[in-house]
């Protein structure tokens, strides 16, 4: 028992963190797009790190419950709606079997991802059960979901502690982007101009943008002499920058070598604004450093860890949680974009009271 | 600079680059040390990818940061430069060259002024080193074919080529892993799967590893073809020395 896809959407796919140690075998990682919507979603209903979870894209699909479940949906706006009610994001919501999940209009935003408590019944391929399209490989048969397709849960019935509470300030999404980047590893095949370009103009998001990759379009970024590398490694958030000295932003299934000069990768944590960015959006690259790259990706990680402890701790029994109130809305993209610098505060709300905790990063 | 060095590629991946251009020996030096690298087995790392003149590391920061891995590197660079004695493995594909199955063959043998036998003769008389894989799951770069049958590339590449076609593309040579478009000149076709995502080893072949091509009649090109999908063939696959 587990869910019946009515209509497909536009693109809806089962995705989990990745296929890891296959790409020296020309395999892509695939996996969830935006990775921080994705852990949130699975923490919310008590999943493990690794659960897979349905990648919704802007027109979201029409699914049916032939179970009881616990779901909980993050990422985009993009108008949930239980049996027609609207649904609240990014907090655990107990269905009914024989309840229907919808979507309308999308507000916010580009991907949301539905994760179910227990996971979803997918055998894994490659130690993954992400679907890779172009390889007709992993999730559903290889292919994004149609009408007709049924899937169970993995263990079906599961619960998660505190399902009440288990409640997350939402992300928000709009307005121009500034990304963190690493320079390198050809920034040396571009001019000093064309790097001065990069680095303070404007890049507008094209009509295409998917799983693989960004095209963006914006002012023209100068090669030294062309945009030409001998073959290496992509990394997930590497800008190539072709001949035309238009940026390209690689994602999820992008291939995993490529002969493109990258002037310069998106740091992780900043990489959710890109997932959630579509046609006409801002991009803006601002020039970072390892080290604070990889502390803002250690107290991320801590804090997903503060929040799993969180949730799945023990409540007093007199201390019957209340409906929570709805989450304070926050500045633009804040969320998204975790400052690297100090100790991070962030916000859980539990049992209807609200905690600001500061988790220092783990060394 | 002097090589190797390292490069950061994210703040998840790092590359330690061994030279600027396609050579063996720089491959030969980036597969012994990705060896080396693999046997330490070091926590957080995700996975490496040997290119033409790097080694691209994936790794996780939350386990490891740059600075910490760099020094381990380092260490086993100095290390594993003496340490490239390696033991050549070929692995022998049957391909059915020409008619439908390579329909550019006779292409091949006039761009050249060759007869369509010479250009199997000499493409099955060689051992491919494979460089690199990439670009589909499974797709080899193989290094090494004769300058005497390089061909340039179709000028409109074909929208469907069908898995197991072999092709040469100017002075390269290699196989179609999976049903793809392409503008390979196609000379051949082999039965055996390079990529099936349902066998222990989904991908067939490795960079490092050698390939042999051995010429088949269609009637052997059946039967194997028979075996391989009951799953009962394996390539002939033999050690020539150390190199």
């Amino acid at each position: 028992m587990g869910i019946m896809m009515l209509q497909s959407g536009l693109l809806t796919t089962i995705q989990d963190a990745g296929r890891r140690g296959y790409q020296r075998y020309g395999m892509g990682v695939s996996g969830a797009v935006d990775v921080h919507a994705y852990i949130y979603a699975n923490i919310l209903v008590g999943n493990r790190q690794n659960e897979a979870v349905l990648e919704v894209t802007l027109l979201g699909p029409k699914i049916e419950f032939t179970s009881n479940s616990v779901i909980a949906i993050t990422g985009g706006d993009l108008s949930p709606a239980i049996d027609g009610t609207p649904m609240p994001m990014y907090r655990a919501v107990q269905i009914q079997k024989g309840s229907i999940l919808s979507f309308g209009p999308p507000k916010t935003g580009c991907r949301a991802y539905i994760a179910f408590a227990g996971g979803l019944a997918i055998t894994p391929i490659m130690g993954s059960r992400s679907t890779y399209i172009k390889a007709n490989l992993g999730g559903y048969e290889g292919r994004r979901l149609l009408a007709g397709d049924e899937i169970a849960f993995r263990r079906p019935a599961s619960c998660p502690a505190n399902v009440e509470s288990r409640i997350m300030e939402p992300d928000h999404f709009g307005g121009t982007y500034t990304v963190r980047v690493l320079m390198g590893p050809q920034d040396d095949s571009f001019t000093e101009k064309g790097i001065e370009t990069f680095l303070s103009e404007t890049y507008t998001v094209t009509n295409e943008f998917d799983r693989m990759g960004y095209r963006l379009t914006g002012p023209k970024i100068e090669h030294v002499t062309d945009g030409n590398i001998i073959t290496d490694g992509i990394a997930f958030g590497a800008v190539q920058v072709p001949d035309g000295g238009e940026p390209i932003v690689m994602l999820a299934d992008r291939q995993t070598t490529g002969g493109y000069a990258k002037i310069a990768s998106i740091i992780n944590v900043d990489m959710p604004m890109i997932a959630q960015c579509k046609a006409g959006d801002k991009i803006r690259f601002q020039k970072t450093d390892i080290e604070t790259a990889q502390k803002a990706f250690r107290d991320q990680r801590a804090k997903y860890r503060a929040m799993r402890e969180a949730f799945d701790a023990p409540q007093p029994a007199s201390e019957k949680p209340p409906a929570p109130a709805a989450p304070a809305p926050q500045p633009a993209a804040k969320a998204a974009a975790v400052s690297g610098t100090g100790p991070h505060p962030y916000r859980i709300v539990l049992g209807g009271k609200t905690y600001d905790v500061t988790v220092e990063a783990i060394k | 600079m002097q090589y190797p060095f390292i490069k950061i590629v994210s703040d998840t991946a790092l590359a330690v680059v061994f030279g600027n251009e396609i050579s063996r020996e720089i491959i030969t030096q980036i597969r012994a040390f990705d060896e080396a690298f693999n046997e330490e087995q070091i926590d957080g790392i995700y996975e490496t990818v040997p290119t033409y003149c790097a080694l691209t590391i994936h790794y996780d920061p939350g386990q490891i940061l740059y600075g910490e891995l760099c020094e381990k590197i380092r260490a086993l660079l100095a290390v594993a430069h003496h340490a490239a004695r390696i033991s050549i493995v070929v692995m022998e594909i049957p391909v059915l060259y020409g008619g439908e199955y390579g329909p550019d063959l006779q292409k091949v043998a006039d761009h050249n002024g060759l007869s369509p036998e010479e250009v199997i003769r000499i493409h099955s008389s060689r051992e491919y080193l494979i460089y690199m894989l990439g670009f589909t799951p499974g797709f080899s770069y193989m290094g090494g074919m004769d300058k005497a049958i390089a061909t340039p590339r179709l000028k409109t590449p074909r929208v469907l080529i069908p898995a197991g076609s072999v092709g040469i593309a100017g002075e390269q040579t290699g196989i179609y892993p999976i049903d793809s478009p392409g503008g390979w000149n196609l000379i051949g076709r082999t039965p055996v799967k390079l990529y099936d995502a349902n066998r222990d080893t989904p991908i067939l072949l490795d960079a490092g590893m050698h390939v042999k091509f051995i010429p088949v009649d269609e009637t052997e090109y059946l039967r194997i073809k028979g075996r391989v999908e009951a799953g009962r063939y394996h390539c002939h696959t033999y050690v020539k020395g150390d190199e």
